[in-house]
Order: structure tokens, then C-alpha cells, then sequence
């Protein structure tokens, strides 16, 4: 397979660590890393002059830009912590319903009377909790990822469904600091958006700067590899399920703030969308290669499908097929980078 | 080389320490009772009326689907409420369920056991029309909540809600209120439900319907998925489209809470706002009022209620009190009502918990 032996070759931990250089390179490994992030930003560009054309009034508005990027925020987050799953070599289909039960566990009547800041530490310690399960299981229980995060999935929104006795539990009154969140605006944009910007910045220099970072590449490029250069990969495993659970977390104190409830509805198909960016983002599903960066685009991209869908007043369903197209130009993009010789 | 999985690291157990120490702070939040105010009554009318005094013992089964939202679970917290408060009636309800499956013996488990009515929801009319039609044959008539069975064999009287009038009730409200404002091509905004559901575009017609009485039309219409968040989302990028609203329709109460948040979160307040279903939470804001929720349309759960009397009067052998015919209606369909801030306090005590 192509991807396999791409994803070695750009994997060892020497080759990511290079200058910094904005938005292409850093991690993206050899064979058209650049290409396909012009590619997103071409995609982006294309996608402003459509609304540009399609609704002059309403699509470059401020206030439609600031909801683009509060709507991104949500699956935004999740998709940062998605990122580092893929790229060290896994993946994580529990995304959506971890983001439901950490909404629905901080919104209890219980957590509730410890007022915002305990609602907020619960939703992102519940989060961390199910990822570090989920680690347990892959990384010392030697299970597959898609199978141990499948099971995960189906388990937290059971049990978030059973907590909530599947009801939308409002926020209350007194803890309104959470919906404040995203009601307070500081410079024009709404304070979910700067921990959307937090989060993302984090991951990037995370992933880019750090030791964890570089073991991320490599684990997921070649655990054996890996494992042989001193790495623990089974902790190293853990900790990658436990980072994306706490962006799950994160998702969720956003999700409540944009919603003003937790339930065990948010987060529907929450999986899908974050691998859809992931992957047209750039990353390999295979791992060993990925950028934030491109993940972040991919969000943006979807995001303003659907808004300019909805400017449009277009259905639901073509918005879906115009989505499965850009995945399917996406990863045909990808793989006539990885065949073109550098 | 060691081999480092068998030894469990000092930092490994600090940090499992850690985890399990998380998990039992977190434990401690999942309780959900509230402590002061208990918990809150099923809707179901008062008695009084002679068909209410004690007759013949009667035994109701009763079927729904699970309750994955506020409205089913009024449908199964009503149907039960009412039954318990008839000293004549044994209330058999069997574990409610979304699987076809499931539902067909259930249903049958109930027909074994001679109830002497049959109350059903089912998951779907077309799907479970067998096994009613075998209770009917069985002797044992059955009352069809909301989703109707196309045989007619198949129940004895059928009582659910009018989702074309939901519509109705919503144009009008917003008809009429425009036309008072004389306000001409108005901008009319219209969140529904899961658009590929008959019930989703019954509304629609309905409301499409009742707004070309007054001369509108809906400016836009966007499909959410009965869900909070997106409610939430499809508000958000409907209030980006369109800069000036005059009046928005949501379908759904639940989802209406997510709208609620967005439109709170634009700053915008030149619009009106209807909802639908008539949850208590949408009732409540309605009665605080200063917010753009004027009005819901109901769609009632006490349907529920309303279907355990008509079973225990058919079981029985009694007819409706004002209706001049010895036994109940073939069929009932519930008019969609109104519920503004005039008449709120009347509905409140209706309106289910989401």
C-alpha cells in the first residue's frame, strides 16, 4: 500500500523537526503537503466568492463571519483532538457521544448546585475519564481502536441517555456564566470562539513543538519503530484517547454555552464530520502524518457549506452530498500527492 | 531491552491514582433529583363527571414507544397518571420500546393475558397493524393513539393529534398578527422537524396553507432534527440570511430551546416567534414574556390521558358524556390549540416537561 509506506517514510521523529514554517510543512511529511493545504485554502477562497456571489448582502457580513467561526467552535475542538488520535496511527468514533455525556453529567441537578466553574471542570473531567477508558482498552487491552471506541460510542450516550432520563436539562438561571460564554464579546467575537483559537494554537504547538509531538508522528508512522527507539507506545497511546476526550470535554462546556442545555442529542454523528476534516485536512488515516492546521480548514470548510447552504435557503440533503463530494475530491487530491514523486 | 509493560511505572500509578480519583469526584455529580420542588405532575384533567364514578373492573394494556423525547415520555407518564386515578381500572403497561420487534409481542404477551382494552402507540401503524388487528379479532378492542393503523379492522377507535392543523394554528397566529400590523410581504421564517417525515411536511402545508389565506407565503424554511443543538445551528445561520424577520415558526418546543439561545445570542428582537407541541419550558417563557416567544401550537401528550378514558368507558359499555351516541367515537383528532400569554395560565398546568 502506498499510504503505509508514505506514512513510514515521513514518520521518523527527525523529519518533523524542522523551522517553522506557516500553515504548510511542519508534520505534513514529504509529497505535497503544501499542494493540499492550497488546495483547502483554494477550496475556502472558492467557497467566499460563492457566498460573495450567491448572497452580496448577507455571506461577508461581520456578523455572519463571527458565526461561521461560533459554529465551528464546537466540532472544532473535537476535530483538534481527533487530529492527534489519527495521526498517532488510531481513531476515535466516540467523539460525539463522550461531548453528550460530558454536557449531560454537567448539567445534573447535583453538579448544578456547585455552580459554573465545577459544571465546567466536571463536563472536561468527564471527557478525560472516557478517553482515558478508551486509551486503556486500545493501548493494554490491545484492542482495536475502531472497536474499543465503537463500544465507547454506544456506552456513553447510553449512558448519558440514562442520566438525563433522556431530557434536555436546561442550564439554570444562577449558572448562566456558562451561556455567557458565548453571549460575552470581546474585540466582536464571542468568547467560545477565543477557546475554539485556544485550543487549536495549543494543538498546534503541541504537536509541532514538543516531544509529545514528535512521538505522535512516530508511534503513529511505525509503533514498532517506535517502540524500538525507546518510545512507550502504549502510554504514549493512552495519553493521545485521554487528550481527545478532553477536547471532548472542552466541546461540551461550548455546547452548553451555545445551547444553554445538555443533552444526550448534542454531538449526533459528531465522529463523522471530525474524520471528514481530519482527512481533508490532509492527515493520513493510516497516521504517522497530519497537521492542526489542515484539520482547522477542513472545519471551516464544512461549516461554511452548511452556512451557505442555509443563506440560500437550500435543504439539508444537498448539503450532505456537497459534503460527500469534497471528501471524496479531498482524498483523491491526497493520494495523487503521495504518488508524485518529490 | 526491558520490557516495560509488566512493572507499572511510579509516574503510571500516580497518574491512574489520579484518573480514578477524577472519576469519583465526577461520580458524585450524577445525581438528578431535585431536592425542594417534587416531581413534576403528569397531565391529566380532573374527574367529576358521572361517566367518572366507579363501574364495572376494567383491565387497560398498554403499549408505547420508548421515550427518547419530552413527548413521548408525557405520552407514557399521562396514559399511566390517568389510569391510577380510576379506582376501576388495573393498569397493564408493558416495557415501552423502539423496536418493531419487540413491540409486536409485547403487544402479544398483552392479548394472552385477556385485557379487556388495548391502548397503542405504535412505532409504526404500518408495521404493528397485524398484531392489533389480532387483538381486535381476539375480541379485545383497541385504542390507537396518533399514529393511525390503515386498517380499519385494526381499532376501534382511533384519538391523536392534527399535525396539517398545528400548521393552521401556527399561519394564523402570525397571519393575523401581520395583518393587524399591516405589514405587507412580510418575512416568514420556518424551522421544521426532520423534513422527510409525512408528520414534518403535514405542518408545512398546513402552515403554507393558512398563510396564503392572508396573502404570505414562507420566505424561507430550513430542516433541523428535533434536536437542541440543531435547532441551535440552523437558527443561527437562518438569522445570518436574513436581517430582517418579521415573524419564525419552529416546529418543535424541544428544539425550540436551542433556537431560543441562538436568536438570544444575535441580540435580535424584531421578530415574533411561534412554537409547537407545547412543552412547559416554552409555556413558561411565554408567561415570563419580553422574549420573541409569543405562542405555541400544541400538539398534546394528554392525548395519552384521553385515550385511557375512552377505553375505560368502551370497556365498559359507556358513551362520551356530551355526545348524544351510547358509545365513543371511531375516531377523534385533537384540534391544535393556541397557547399565548392571554391563556397561558389555563395550558400550563398541560404543558409536558421536556
Amino acid at each position: 500500500m502506498t499510504e503505509t509506506e508514505a506514512g513510514v517514510r515521513g514518520a521518523p521523529a527527525k523529519r518533523d523537526r524542522r523551522p517553522f514554517r506557516p500553515f504548510a510543512r511542519d508534520g505534513a511529511g514529504r509529497g505535497g503537503g503544501e499542494f493540499r493545504h492550497l488546495g483547502l485554502v483554494a477550496a475556502l477562497a472558492l467557497l467566499a466568492v460563492v457566498g460573495v456571489v450567491t448572497e452580496p448582502d448577507n455571506f461577508l457580513t461581520s456578523g455572519n463571519l463571527v458565526g461561521i467561526l461560533a459554529l465551528a467552535a464546537t466540532i472544532g475542538v473535537i476535530t483538534v483532538g481527533q487530529t492527534f488520535v489519527i495521526i498517532g496511527g488510531g481513531i476515535d468514533l466516540s467523539v460525539g457521544s463522550v461531548m453528550a455525556l460530558a454536557s449531560v453529567w454537567a448539567t445534573t441537578v447535583a453538579t448544578q448546585s456547585y455552580g459554573p466553574a465545577v459544571m465546567a471542570l466536571c463536563a472536561v473531567l468527564v471527557g478525560t475519564g472516557a478517553g482515558v477508558v478508551s486509551g486503556l482498552l486500545i493501548s493494554y487491552g490491545r484492542m482495536v481502536p475502531f472497536i474499543a471506541t465503537l463500544a465507547m460510542l454506544v456506552s456513553a450516550r447510553g449512558l448519558a441517555q440514562r442520566m438525563s432520563d433522556r431530557k434536555t436539562q436546561l442550564i439554570r438561571p444562577e449558572n448562566d456564566a456558562i451561556e455567557s460564554l458565548s453571549t460575552t464579546k470581546v474585540l466582536g467575537l464571542p468568547l467560545v470562539v477565543y477557546i475554539f483559537a485556544a485550543v487549536a494554537v495549543a494543538g498546534w504547538v503541541l504537536l509541532n513543538r514538543t516531544t509529545f509531538g514528535r512521538r505522535t508522528f512516530a508511534v503513529g508512522g511505525n509503533p514498532e519503530a517506535a517502540r524500538l527507539a525507546g518510545i512507550d507506545v502504549r502510554r504514549h497511546t493512552l495519553l493521545l484517547y485521554a487528550l481527545s476526550g478532553f477536547c471532548c470535554g472542552v466541546a461540551a462546556i461550548i455546547i452548553m454555552a451555545r445551547t444553554t442545555t445538555g443533552s444526550s442529542t448534542h454531538g449526533d454523528l459528531y465522529e463523522l464530520d471530525a474524520i471528514a476534516a481530519v482527512i481533508i485536512g490532509g492527515t493520513l488515516l493510516t497516521g504517522g502524518r497530519g497537521t492542526v492546521a489542515g484539520s482547522i480548514l477542513g472545519v471551516l470548510v464544512f461549516t461554511v457549506i452548511t452556512n451557505l447552504f442555509i443563506l440560500n435557503g437550500l435543504q439539508t440533503s444537498d448539503q450532505l452530498i456537497a459534503k460527500g463530494v469534497i471528501i471524496g475530491i479531498a482524498v483523491l487530491l491526497q493520494r495523487r500527492g503521495l504518488r508524485s514523486p518529490t | 531491552m526491558r520490557d516495560q509493560s509488566t512493572r507499572p511505572t511510579r509516574r503510571g500509578v500516580l497518574f491512574g491514582g489520579a484518573a480514578v480519583a477524577a472519576g469519583a469526584l465526577a461520580t458524585a455529580c450524577t445525581s438528578n433529583k431535585e431536592k425542594d420542588d417534587p416531581a413534576p405532575a403528569a397531565q391529566t384533567g380532573a374527574l367529576g363527571g358521572d361517566n367518572d364514578k366507579p363501574g364495572k373492573q376494567v383491565t387497560i394494556g398498554f403499549s408505547a414507544p420508548a421515550a427518547d423525547h419530552g413527548w413521548t415520555a408525557a405520552i407514557a407518564k399521562n396514559a399511566e397518571a390517568q389510569a391510577k386515578k380510576y379506582k376501576d381500572v388495573t393498569f397493564k403497561p408493558v416495557q415501552p420500546t423502539n423496536d418493531i420487534n419487540q413491540q409486536i409481542s409485547a403487544v402479544e404477551s398483552l392479548i394472552s393475558e385477556k385485557v379487556n382494552v388495548l391502548v397503542m402507540l405504535p412505532n409504526d401503524g404500518e408495521q404493528l397493524n397485524q398484531v392489533a388487528r389480532k387483538a381486535m379479532d381476539a375480541g379485545i378492542p383497541v385504542i390507537n393513539l396518533d399514529r393511525v393503523f390503515p386498517d380499519k379492522l385494526s381499532y376501534r377507535t382511533w384519538i391523536g393529534g392534527d399535525n396539517y392543523g398545528m400548521g393552521v394554528s401556527a399561519g394564523h397566529y402570525i397571519g393575523k398578527k401581520l395583518k393587524a400590523k399591516g405589514v405587507s410581504n412580510p418575512v416568514i421564517v420556518e424551522i421544521q422537524g426532520i423534513a422527510t417525515l409525512p408528520l414534518t411536511q403535514d405542518r408545512s402545508k398546513g402552515f403554507a396553507d393558512a398563510l396564503k389565506s392572508y396573502g404570505y407565503s414562507v420566505t424561507a424554511k430550513q430542516d433541523a432534527k428535533f434536536t437542541v443543538e440543531t435547532g441551535n445551528q440552523v437558527a443561527s445561520n437562518l438569522l445570518q440570511a436574513h436581517k430582517k424577520i418579521d415573524a419564525l415558526w419552529n416546529h418543535d418546543d424541544d428544539q425550540g430551546i436551542g433556537v431560543l439561545a441562538a436568536i438570544k445570542q444575535s441580540g435580535r428582537k424584531e421578530f415574533f416567534m411561534v412554537g409547537g407541541a407545547g412543552s412547559a419550558n416554552a409555556m413558561r417563557e411565554i408567561k415570563s414574556g419580553g422574549g420573541v416567544l409569543e405562542a405555541t401550537v400544541t400538539y398534546p401528550p394528554t392525548m395519552a390521558a384521553s385515550a385511557v378514558r375512552l377505553g375505560r368507558l368502551l370497556a365498559q359499555g359507556k358513551g362520551m358524556a356530551d355526545l348524544v351516541e351510547l358509545e365513543p367515537p371511531q375516531s377523534l383528532t385533537l384540534a391544535s390549540e393556541t397557547v399565548t400569554r392571554d391563556n397561558v395560565d389555563r395550558y400550563l398546568p398541560l404543558g409536558f416537561e421536556s
